[in-house]
């Protein structure tokens, strides 16, 4: 909650007024009442008079007016500005919410952001900040105001009807009682609305975007059957929820009409038995408008009682989010240059998380000279993916230490570690904006030269040229406008244009035609001889002429050498290689 | 490829009551609810008049006080004045009453009526051609199921009957002010079209940003979703400084256009509610300077001016304008409710999949002189059941003999994708694709399973042109695997099991056996019980694709789709399974699409496609013989 509240900032000031003029509001509106009882009471003193005399009750009346006139534009400023102030304050919490979170999340390493998970940090930065919103402004609306209100009410007909005042002792128990009973019910089931509707929505999900698999199966039935049990279910809850909800109005209702009676019946007795001395007709419509206004804002006091419970859980998911400390910082005093691009692995060993059972990489020794291309080869889930992402820090290691251009890598600057290790990543990504735009990702400062350098050595320069826009071709959300062999050399190119000192390709030629990766590490063989090249691929044919392949198996090296030595003491690599020659690749061309 | 401009889909225009989309609400309401829907009507009149008859009670009441306290008799007074407040006590417990019938069946009604609504969308959703969800995006489309069936409970359940009543009351109340007097009347109307005016000015205001902060909100959803995929990439290249920039430019908008939304709403009530204030010291003076003037009253029942006639009138403009703030404030709700109606009646009113195909797919019995009954129960072999115009019915053996003649298609109008394309599948047969990304290989197959229709050509199926086939009875003869892998929440066990409903578990894990997947399930925490979400986020992409393939092979069918089937499957792996897979396509015509060469070799035709034609097709050393693409490829393939 303190947390939550303390991205407020500069947005206190709007909040606080906002309170303020809350005050001033009810203050005034409590005090309306009163004056429009005068102005009736004094309405009254025409009965039976003529002449100057009434000339004199209307100057009254219109002395009053205008005294309720100068006090509704007071409320109304005061209620048009708290509108606006607070607004202000609640549409800047949650924009400094959104600000902090999504900061913050730049900060995580992926050990955090996995312990999450991605979906779940949009949910928090979307809905739950939203939530929020709108609990704060009622908030700040209602929770100084509505106790005022009350006491104001309480105090003002207590003055105006003194006796005629103890219906609250009644009343206000009773309507509190119920209030709370009906927010006891109601939380609970709510609750389980929400978990219900988490469930449809994951269901709805799943048929948008398997909708080829429930076609393809003829599923469509099955699918119908299985939503409405699952909306029918919603129903169920929605409706209990909503009808224990719906006994707010009549019970509401209830307590201002026997408000009504009592004034009217006891007030009667009170005016005719003191013949009008104690307690004129004006009194007895401001007593009903002060009944009033003590139950709407209990009301509203137990609206925002249900709000706040409402809204906890989006501030607890939020605020969980917000005091998340990174796993991954800076060192105090980093190594701000990178000699050169030799990495080294000595007894490294890694899990994805602390409690995970095994190991995803146990005692990797691995030494790789700066200038060097390295393969790494094996199958799916051995560990290839987790071994280069140690590299730039991605994730940290459990035990061993990895050595870039001789220094362990958690003592640099993260900045320029990463600056210096480019990866291009085996999910590939692309982002809405022109193809220029995302390659400048890899430098923000290339020249077009650059750019076009860059893509002619990725191969991606001649189907760049192609599209009508070259380079200012529009890339779509998700990149669905290219296909995925363009897509990984983009990815390639904007890497190239970090000029980086070790270059990691994790599988990003699987949708590259074999001529056409084979072009692409001719040119990095040229180009860019001192960067340290490691690249794990599928295809023995993109790594058989490294200096050295690896070979994993299972999170661990199982053996290294060149081509030829492998093919004489690894029996993996013999098997995987035998197994390809059989047949080759058939991609773009 | 174009350039385009970036589309956000969300949903533009100037918010506008559409009366039509409210009738429709209305009319779909009476139509889930014939009988209900009247008497919450009845209810909420019956309340709704309940509650303005108070003024008429306390003008009585006033007028007998007047009458008696000067005379201090207090017995006397009793007399008249409790049978009247029995009355109204009388009055308000019905009125209490029916608004406690009408709010309980309320609940129940809008629920039902957004239980009907989902699932009247959802039937529709699965109806709907793939084409629709090429044109739509996945997000676009769950958000009318979220936010859109939200609004549209808010309308229902809170605005229109608040609007009903408040009519109603402001209707009742004005009819007992003309019963007191028209004079006064006419000053309350006056005052309320100024707020009619004010309101609309400023509501007008609020929903115009409101849509705004709708789209604002989906742009910013949109960003950090995007970005939130792509974070790797962010850290990867440092980008994380230059992406809190560009998010704090969308944040900041969101933060202007629900900043005016809500400071325009928030604005309202105290607005209205002053006016209010100054419209009530307008009657109280205005009421005066008629007592004095001594104007002759017009009124429904001729009364004359009188103080018992100004006090409760004055209680009755209060009534009337809070009423007529009450309208008011639902302005957004009707608004924003409607925006969502009309994207739910959208998708309800797109067209579904047309399907008029007649022959379906049935278990067959063969006897051996090859005549084919129907059978009740499962035998491992389907006839098609093809009725005829005059009323005979005849079945074909399924085989899964396919053809292709002279095919020709194209996604958008104009934009062709395949040109003339044939291909004979004979049962059992193997037929690869292969060919370069955008080639037309996976279009090929979404014409087999009716995905998409042709534009020209025919497609052939057993000898019975393939439109004339039922889709469901379709697509059940044909199992399609697919490169990008869709699971479902459930156990890894549902999941096999989608392929046919009422496989037994042993035949789940044989087929899961069958497929390779065995293995690596059984190594799960909970085996086969393991519980999936989120597309079976916890598996790898190879794992998922070893499931896929399971739950094809549960279904059996005598046609298999293997679209890229194993290309998140490492080599090894893949050589692993390639028993359990040539298993699989024994004895069935598959079509395969692969661009790992070894994957296709075996086949007994191959068509290399190019830019929509096939331009070579034979077998494996047929096309090596003829020297031609393929040839370059297989051989170019380990060239440097």
């Amino acid at each position: 909650m303190k947390r939550v509240f303390g991205s407020l900032r500069e947005y206190k000031w709007p909040s606080i007024l906002t309170l303020l003029l809350m005050v001033v509001e009810a203050f005034i509106e409590t005090q309306i009442p009163t004056i429009t009882a005068n102005l009736v009471n004094t309405i009254e003193g025409f009965e039976g008079l003529a002449g100057t005399a009434s000339q004199e009750v209307m100057n009254g009346v219109i002395k009053t007016g205008i005294q309720l006139i100068a006090m509704a534009a007071v409320s109304l400023i005061c209620g048009g500005l708290g509108g606006y102030a607070c607004s202000k304050a609640s549409a800047g919490l949650a924009k400094n919410l959104r600000r902090d979170i999504y900061e913050r999340v730049q900060t995580f390493s992926f050990e955090n952001i996995d312990k999450f998970s991605s979906s779940s940090l949009i949910t928090r930065l979307t809905t739950d900040i939203t939530n929020v919103q709108m609990a704060y402004m009622m908030i700040i609306r209602t929770v100084v105001r509505s106790p005022m209100m009350m006491v104001f009410s309480i105090v003002m007909a207590y003055r105006l009807g003194g006796r005629l005042s103890l219906f609250f002792v009644v009343i206000v128990p009773v309507l509190v009682l119920g209030l709370a009973m009906i927010g006891k019910v109601v939380l609970p089931a709510f609750k389980r609305v929400f978990k219900r509707y988490d469930l449809l929505n994951e269901s709805i999900e799943e048929n948008v975007r398997g909708m080829r698999v429930v076609k393809g199966f003829a599923r469509e039935n099955y699918e119908i059957e299985k939503f409405n049990k699952e909306a029918d279910g919603i129903r169920k809850d929605f409706t209990f929820a909503e009808r224990v909800v719906a006994l707010n109005g009549p019970l509401m209702q209830l307590c201002m009409n026997f408000n009504l009676v009592f004034i009217l019946f006891v007030g009667a007795k009170m005016i005719v038995q003191s013949g009008g001395e104690t307690i004129k007709v004006g009194q007895i419509s401001a007593m009903l408008t002060y009944g009033m206004q003590t139950l709407m804002s209990l009301m509203m006091f137990s609206v925002i009682f249900v709000m706040v419970t409402i809204s906890a859980e989006s501030v607890r998911r939020i605020s969980e989010v917000l005091k998340e400390e990174s796993s991954l910082v800076n060192p105090e005093n980093p190594v701000c240059e990178v000699a050169d691009g030799s990495v080294d692995f000595s007894g490294v060993s890694f899990k994805y998380s602390a409690d995970a059972e095994r190991d995803s990489l146990s005692d990797i020794n691995l030494h790789i000279r700066s200038g060097m291309t390295v393969g790494i080869i094996g199958g799916t889930g051995s560990g290839k993916s987790s071994l280069v992402q140690l590299i730039p820090r991605l994730y940290d290691v459990s035990a061993g230490e990895i050595k870039v251009g001789g220094v362990d890598v958690r003592k640099y600057d993260l900045e320029v570690l990463r600056d210096s290790v480019a990866m291009v990543l085996q999910k590939n990504q692309v982002f809405s904006g022109t193809i220029a735009e995302n390659l400048r990702w890899g430098n923000p400062n290339a020249s077009d030269e650059e750019i076009r350098q860059a893509s002619r050595l990725a191969q991606a320069d001649e189907f760049i040229s192609s599209f009508p826009d070259g380079y200012n071709t529009y890339i779509e959300q998700g990149g669905a406008n290219v296909s995925g062999g363009q897509k990984q050399r983009l990815c390639i190119a904007r890497a190239l244009l970090k000029k980086p000192k070790v270059l990691i390709l994790d599988d990003s030629t699987s949708a590259v035609d074999t001529k056409t990766d084979s072009l692409i590490r001719e040119g990095f063989k040229n180009y860019i001889p001192e960067t340290t090249k490691i690249i794990i691929a599928q295809r023995v044919a993109s790594v058989k002429d490294a200096d050295m392949i690896v070979v994993m198996d299972d999170g661990r090296v199982t053996d290294f050498g060149t081509h030829d030595e492998l093919l004489e003491k690894s029996g993996i690599y013999r098997e995987v290689y035998e197994e390809q020659t059989n047949g080759g690749d058939f991609d773009e061309q | 490829m174009s350039s385009k401009a970036p589309n956000n889909g969300a949903p533009a225009g100037k918010p506008k009551l559409n009366i039509g989309i409210l009738k429709r609400i209305i009319s779909s309401l009476f139509k889930a609810y014939p009988k209900l829907i009247p008497v919450i009507i009845f209810c909420i009149i019956f309340s709704a008049v309940a509650a303005a008859m108070p003024a008429l009670f306390t003008q009585n009441v006033v007028a007998l006080i007047e009458k008696w306290y000067v005379s201090r008799d207090w017995a006397g007074a009793k007399a008249e004045i409790l049978p009247k407040i029995l009355l109204l006590v009388g009055m308000y417990a019905l009125a209490i009453l029916s608004s406690f019938a009408f709010t309980q069946v309320g609940a129940y009604v809008t629920q039902g009526f957004l239980y009907k609504m989902r699932g009247a969308m959802f039937e529709k959703m699965q109806s709907l051609p793939v084409r629709y969800f090429d044109r739509n995006k996945h997000g676009d489309i769950m958000s009318r199921y979220t936010n859109d069936i939200d609004t549209l409970r808010q309308l229902v359940s809170q605005a229109i009957p608040t609007l009903l009543q408040a009519g109603i009351v402001v209707v009742s109340v004005l009819a007992i002010m003309l019963w007191f007097s028209v004079w006064m009347t006419l000053v309350v109307v006056v005052g309320v079209i100024a707020i009619m005016f004010v309101s609309g000015k400023i509501g007008g205001g609020s929903a115009k940003f409101f849509v705004r902060q709708q789209i604002s909100l989906g742009k910013t959803e949109g960003f950090i979703q995007e970005m939130m995929n792509g974070q790797k990439v962010i850290k990867v290249f440092n980008h994380e400084e230059q992406s809190k920039r560009d998010f704090d430019e969308v944040n900041n908008a969101l933060y202007n256009d629900s900043f005016k939304a809500h400071a325009f709403a928030n604005s309202l009530g105290p607005i209205i509610f002053n006016i209010g204030n100054l419209l009530y010291v307008s009657v109280a003076v205005i009421g005066g300077l008629l007592l004095l003037s001594g104007v002759k009253n017009i009124s429904i029942s001729g009364m004359a001016f009188s103080v018992s006639l100004i006090v409760p009138f004055l209680g009755m403009t209060k009534q009337f304008t809070g009423n007529v703030n009450q309208v008011a404030q639902q302005f957004n709700t009707v608004v924003m409710g409607m925006a969502g109606a009309g994207r739910v009646f959208d998708l309800l009113d797109e067209e579904s999949e047309p399907d008029d195909g007649y022959v379906t797919l049935v278990d067959a019995q063969i006897a051996p002189d090859g005549t084919i009954t129907e059978a009740d129960h499962r035998t491992g072999k389907w006839a098609w059941k093809h009725p005829h115009r005059d009323g005979t019915l005849t079945y074909t053996e399924l085989k899964g003999d396919v053809r292709l003649n002279q095919v020709d298609f194209g996604y958008i109008e104009g934009k062709q994708v395949l040109y003339d394309v044939s291909v004979y599948a004979e049962p059992g047969q193997k037929v690869a694709f292969v060919g370069a990304t955008g080639a037309g290989k996976t279009t090929i197959t979404n014409l087999i399973n009716r995905f998409y229709d042709i534009a020209d050509g025919k497609i052939r199926y057993d000898g019975i042109n393939i439109n004339k086939i039922k889709k469901s009875a379709l697509r059940r003869s044909l199992g399609i695997v697919l490169q990008e892998t869709n699971l479902f929440t459930g156990t890894v066990m549902d999941n096999i099991r989608y392929g046919r409903l009422d496989a037994t578990d042993e035949e789940c894990i044989a087929a899961a056996k069958l497929a390779g997947a065995d293995g690596f399930i059984t190594r799960l925490p909970h085996g086969y019980s393991t519980h999936l979400t989120n597309n079976g986020s916890n598996l790898s992409q190879g794992q998922r694709q070893l499931i896929a393939i399971a739950r094809a092979a549960v279904a059996d069918p005598p046609v298999m789709i293997l679209d890229e089937a194993t290309s998140s499957i490492d080599t090894r792996t893949e050589a692993i399974v390639q028993a359990g897979m040539d298993k699989l396509m024994e004895n069935r015509t598959v079509f395969v699409i692969a661009h790992r060469l070894s994957t296709v070799m075996d086949s007994d035709v191959i068509m290399v496609l190019d830019h929509g034609r096939i331009i070579e097709r034979g077998s494996h050393e047929d096309l090596i013989a003829a020297k031609g693409t393929y040839y370059r490829l297989y051989t170019g393939s380990f060239e440097e």
